[in-house]
């Protein structure tokens, strides 16, 4: 990694300029949020090479067969050559695996006004660890507040939405079904 | 060898993802509810996912350049070593269901254990699978006991779908050389110790379910090992129909 004032001043841009330009790059299936808010890009480093300083943009996937995944790294690259860096490489990194509480602040509240409910609590790995919490349909997803009415009255009509990130639910009190952005 | 066991090892993982992925997504758009529908094709999704993650380690691994489009289109049913359970029909919803819950508890206790691998490609991927499957285990155990518990025909024709497959379950547990070399290595789990737990798991659901476990000991072997029954190579001839009509294609 290339670090440095003397360094970043021959650089096509800063580091923190890198990430305030693809934190403005929407996701393709939920374009209300940035790839940077949905914690999908993980690093941003300068490399210097022969031919020249390469910024390299570390990413991971939310779903391992997710198929935004292919399309969010081509919208990051056509974001920074738009900006002039030509010179781009993409790092697919799975571990540590992406989870929800990776969602920003500014995310979250964007989900929301998007009409998606987000991630009712911190997943903290714990599907990991242990099998006996799933038995007998015992879900483990605390309330979810309705994205339209805020009712705490909703219910989960299926745990496969209309993209791997998502649950289907049903508001009880306004009668409108949401999104729910799964906890994971 | 240890290279050529870690290959056909890490192999088996990626056919089980990818057989069962393209005998899920036979149900794409003709699903029993809309929920169903994008249910099963969402898993199929995320098996696919795995799959290319384990077919790519096992195509860098083998070292004869052959990439995961390869190794999933290129290769004849004799060289695919899934479990002979993944490739069974879908026949109707339950045999479905049943099919999935058999091998969702098997493939979470078989994930958790290899996060603990002493190789870091391999735990990382079991990391990154595992969550998702903790979804599939869910439903799938969710689904037995509604449909066992569930009208006099529903819980017929699972019971008549847990019979017919049961003959399938003890390949998952039967540890071959190759396991026995991983797992002593610390690589992999020797896949006989995850049976206690898995039986224990289909015992207690087939209880809610109302469903009989039944008692036969026969099992069928061989998926493993190459040896597949009738139903691989069709499976095959549509996964790999255009690969083999136009090899090499890109789009």
């Amino acid at each position: 990694m290339v670090s440095g004032t003397a360094m970043e001043e021959r650089l096509p841009a800063r580091t923190e300029q890198v990430w305030a330009w693809l934190a403005e790059v929407p996701d393709p299936e939920i374009p209300a949020i940035s790839v940077v808010d949905l914690g999908i890009v993980r690093e941003v480093n300068w490399r210097q090479e022969a031919a020249g300083p390469v910024c390299e943009v570390v990413i991971t996937p939310t779903y391992s067969g997710c198929p935004a995944t292919e399309v969010i790294g081509a919208s990051i690259e056509d974001a920074l050559r738009g900006h002039g860096i030509d010179r781009v490489r993409l790092e697919s990194r799975i571990a540590p695996a992406w989870t929800t509480d990776w969602i920003s602040a500014e995310g979250q509240r964007k989900l929301l006004e998007y009409g998606i409910a987000p991630p009712a609590r911190r997943a903290d790995g714990r599907q990991v660890i242990d099998i006996s919490g799933l038995r007998r349909g015992g879900d483990d997803e605390p309330a979810v507040a309705c994205p339209n009415c805020g009712s705490l009255h909703t219910r989960v009509v299926s745990r496969f939405g209309s993209t791997p990130c998502k649950a289907l639910y049903r508001c009880v009190e306004c009668l409108e079904p949401f999104d729910y952005f799964k906890c994971h | 060898m240890l290279l050529d066991d870690k290959y056909t090892y890490l192999l088996r993982l990626g056919d089980n993802a990818l057989v069962l992925s393209q005998r899920l997504s036979e149900w794409c758009g003709k699903g029993p509810a809309f929920e169903e529908d994008m249910a099963l094709t969402n898993t199929a999704l995320d098996l696919i996912g795995q799959a290319r993650m384990w077919l790519s380690y096992a195509g860098e691994v083998e070292g004869r350049d052959r990439d995961e489009d390869q190794l999933a289109f290129r290769r004849d049913a004799h060289e695919f070593v899934n479990l002979l359970l993944v490739e069974q029909p879908n026949r109707d919803y339950a045999t479905t269901i049943v099919r999935q819950f058999f091998f969702d508890v098997w493939h979470h206790l078989l994930l958790q254990a290899l996060t603990r691998s002493a190789d870091d490609r391999i735990a990382d991927i079991a990391g990154k699978a595992i969550k998702e499957v903790g979804y599939h285990v869910r439903r799938s155990t969710d689904l037995v006991v509604r449909l066992g518990d569930g009208s006099d025909e529903s819980r017929r024709r699972m019971q008549a779908a847990v019979d017919e497959l049961w003959m399938y379950t003890g390949e998952m547990f039967a540890a071959d050389e190759t396991d026995e070399l991983l797992a002593a290595q610390g690589l992999a789990c020797d896949p006989s110790t995850l049976k206690e737990a898995w039986f224990a798991w289909v015992r207690d659901v087939f209880a809610d379910a109302t469903l009989t476990l039944p008692s036969a000991q026969w099992m069928q072997k061989g998926g493993k090992q190459g040896r597949h029954g009738e139903h691989l190579g069709f499976l095959l001839a549509e996964l790999q129909f255009l690969q083999r009509a136009y090899p090499g294609a890109q789009w």
